[in-house]
């Protein structure tokens, strides 16, 4: 894991310093809220429903067990005792005071961690796959540049009034877990005449114009995707929209120009960043990726495994997946408990995974843009261990990518900007598809949740997707097929009319139903539509 | 009745305007008429209160009911969260919102 | 309060800016002034004869004169560079970084806020036009780049 030197934790430092003055400065009447709040929003403190909310940089997913603790501890001391784990890769409390806000940014800087740029219109937290690191079939561990990418955007001076949020994405895998190409920018790092570079992605998103990123430059040297990302950045900042926040996102601009006249200006831009002298030297990744190096795994260990237990063998089947590294395992731990609240987790239990990791997996762990975590470096011989102790604290839930792995926004229930409730619809859809045998026949079926047209619910994305939206004060849901986050990304059409909360889980229930009469040998969900179109789902919702 | 909400400043709790202060229960606020704007205006200069705002609602059995769905959640926490709310007992208080 | 700030040498820049329109029109001004949106390299050709830039900033939400600013010195503009308009005290050190040296603000700056702000970041990540050495050149002091 990377740890900071003197200069990251000095700017760190003083970054909690600086926003210690301008809480002040508001609580004093110094700023009104028009001036502050642009402040409080750089360092992810929003004024939600019910409070504040603070959002915690999780960057690209990766922690120990000493931040995790550290977690939980801010969780419990400064909040009502738990945290909300989101599809960002960051951590969210629901419950803050502001006078209390420095002091917790100043916890968080004691263990390496911040709020920096976890919203407002810049450079947001930098996410990755899960699995970096520890996939067998990875060209490279994406996290180093990830964390170069870290630096280069905190506080970018040229980029912190962007015409909107931006989000960038880093991955080395053909296999997509982290929903690259629904990223403002998303790299793929490739390995091409024994070089790595990026195969570069611009312009997807999803909010109210949902778009699959297309590629823009299929390979950039690795030691000059700062001044790559630079071009692309300026171009964005100068031609992006400002007239229409609903149109300020990049993909609207990639759009509106074309992919090619913007890949042209970028190159353009490129070819003159690249004489500055703005990427940080070899020697600057070679410093970085050390940290992210394999740990020191034990060799000779055995793969055998005591299945007796049936429980705890369904459990390994479905949250567990294979290690680079003989021996061990990679353990998803479900926050999706049955009728529970997606990606919630008590202090208690972000203690117990802080232990965990400490005890189990080399004292590190993932966050995932699911809402759930991930113990990297598991010993094999542990895992029935680890399984009881996760099943005392309510976290051994066997549903990974099932029907009821719901990710789903905080929606009305916790946020000012939604339009209907989130979370009890994946509540009831849990409850009723919670039978285990019931999930595993319907395989894998990614349902995503949410509660207005932003889209933080990755509803476009979803096998099954579902947008709450106001119909005159009541709480509507609107039904989508076909979306996929992966490496088949693929934005989801919507079925027709809406429903009631109740009237939508009828509705999931019919199109389960017929995926499971009209599916061919080993088809998922996803495949079966995308055989039969959405004719006969459409028939069998509201025929 | 038009009645006048936003956030504690410094706590970030929902609060409503119940004529001679704020409350945390919706049930105190009063009708504040054509007030409200200018209302809100002078106590977010008195730091009292951080994004006021005026919403209609009307006076039910139960006491005073905001029209619009997302102040009824503001008004009594999250339903999905029943032990937060500012009704922890009531087992049906999620019912309330709808 | 401060009405005017400059990180320049002698005397600020007093001609009236003309627009880009009209500067590279005609005339013989030196001084322009860039609305946002506005393409900042339709100056470069000028440069020589240009001793005042002003980039307005109609809101601070709008980031298009850092742009501006910083494409104005990386093609070797010397001349006064002013930031002027809805320009925030905690704006400051970003708008230094790309190279603005003097600021006009439509409502006077605080003294000792602009004194906090210019002294807050002993670091910096990134190389821009403003000659700072950004970490990873400190980190690694024998490159090239370093």
């Amino acid at each position: 894991m990377y740890r900071y030197d003197s200069y990251d934790q000095s700017i760190v430092d003083a970054r909690v310093e600086e926003f210690r003055d301008q809480v002040q400065r508001r609580l004093a009447g110094a700023l009104t809220e028009d001036q502050f709040k642009p402040l409080r929003l750089m360092n992810g403190l929003y004024l939600q429903l019910h409070a504040y909310m603070l959002r915690v940089a999780i960057p690209y997913g990766t922690l120990s067990g000493k931040q995790m603790r550290k977690l939980g501890e801010i969780a419990a001391k400064y909040d009502k005792g738990y945290g909300h784990f989101t599809t960002r890769q960051n951590l969210q409390y629901n419950w803050i005071k502001l006078a209390d806000a420095p002091d917790i940014l100043a916890e968080l800087a004691t263990v390496e961690m911040h709020a920096i740029q976890t919203s407002g219109n810049c450079i947001r937290n930098i996410s990755s796959d899960q699995y970096a690191g520890v996939s067998a079939d990875e060209v490279t561990d994406p996290r180093p540049w990830a964390e170069l990418l870290r630096q280069w955007s905190t506080f970018h001076p040229e980029f912190t009034y962007l015409p909107r949020k931006f989000k960038i994405c880093v991955i080395a895998n053909e296999e997509d877990r982290a929903a690259m190409r629904l990223h403002d920018i998303g790299l793929k790092l490739v390995l091409r005449d024994g070089q790595i570079g990026a195969e570069v992605y611009a312009g997807g998103g999803m909010g109210r114009t949902p778009m699959v990123a297309p590629q823009i430059r299929d390979f950039v040297p690795e030691e000059e995707i700062v001044s790559y990302l630079e071009a692309c950045l300026r171009v964005y900042n100068r031609y992006g929209r400002r007239d229409n926040k609903y149109k300020a996102r990049i993909k609207i601009l990639v759009h509106e120009l074309g992919v090619e006249e913007y890949k042209r200006q970028v190159e353009e831009e490129y070819a003159h960043m690249r004489e500055l002298g703005l990427n940080p030297p070899t020697e600057e990744l070679d410093r970085i990726r050390p940290f992210f190096a394999g740990p020191a795994y034990e060799t000779g260990l055995s793969d055998d495994l005591d299945r007796s237990d049936p429980a705890f063998a369904l459990w390994v089947d479905r949250q567990v997946a294979a290690h680079k590294q003989p021996g061990y395992a990679i353990v998803n731990i479900s926050l999706k408990p049955r009728g529970g609240i997606p990606g919630d987790a008590s202090a208690e239990q972000i203690a117990l995974v802080a232990d965990l990791a400490e005890r189990y997996s080399l004292d590190e762990l993932r966050v995932t843009h699911a809402q759930n975590l991930v113990l990297p470096h598991v010993k094999k011989a542990d895992l029935h261990a680890i399984w009881q102790k996760l099943d005392e604290a309510g976290l051994a839930e066997a549903n990974l990518d099932l029907i009821t792995d719901i990710i789903a926004c905080p929606g009305l229930d916790y946020c000012s900007l939604a339009n209907a409730r989130s979370i009890p619809l994946a509540q009831k859809l849990s409850e009723r598809f919670a039978a285990a045998d019931r999930q595993k026949e319907l395989g894998e079926l990614k349902v995503k949740i949410s509660g207005c047209i932003n889209a933080c619910g990755h509803h476009h994305a979803g096998h099954i997707g579902v947008l709450g939206v106001d119909r005159k004060g009541v709480e509507n849901f609107q039904l989508s097929l076909g979306g996929s986050g992966a490496e088949d990304a693929s934005v989801g059409q919507i079925t027709g009319p809406g429903f009631s909360e109740d009237g939508v889980v009828d509705a999931i229930e019919k199109v389960t139903n017929l995926y499971l009469a009209e599916r061919e040998e080993g088809e998922r969900f996803l495949d079966t539509y995308r055989r039969l179109g959405m004719k006969p789902f459409k028939e069998a919702i509201y025929g | 009745m038009k009645i006048l909400t936003g956030n504690d400043l410094g706590t970030g709790d929902v609060i409503w305007w119940a004529g001679d202060g704020w409350s945390r229960q919706v049930g105190d606020s009063v009708d504040v008429g054509d007030k409200g704007d200018e209302l809100a205006r002078a106590e977010e200069a008195a730091l009292r209160v951080v994004g006021a705002y005026v919403i209609d609602a009307t006076v039910t059995e139960e006491g005073v009911r905001p029209a619009h769905i997302k102040d009824r959640i503001r008004a009594l926490g999250p339903t999905v969260r029943p032990d937060l709310t500012l009704k922890p007992n009531d087992a049906d208080a999620g019912n309330w919102v709808i | 309060m401060v009405e005017f700030l400059s990180f320049r040498e002698g005397d600020a820049g007093q001609e009236p800016a003309v627009t880009v329109e009209s500067f590279t029109g005609q005339s013989n001004s030196t001084a322009v002034r860039i609305e946002a949106g506005e393409d900042a390299r339709e100056l470069l050709p000028f440069l020589d004869r240009l001793s005042l830039v002003e980039v307005n900033f109609p809101a601070y939400g709008d980031g298009r004169g850092y742009s501006a600013a910083r494409i104005l010195r990386e093609a070797g503009y010397q001349g006064e560079l002013r930031a002027v308009g809805d320009v925030l005290v905690d704006q400051l050190v970003a708008m230094r970084r790309c190279g603005f040296d003097s600021f006009r603000p439509d409502k006077a700056l605080d003294d000792a806020a602009v004194e906090r702000a210019l002294n807050r970041y002993a670091d910096v990540y990134q190389k821009t036009v403003d000659g700072r050495r950004p970490v990873w050149a400190k980190r690694h002091p024998e490159t090239a780049n370093g």
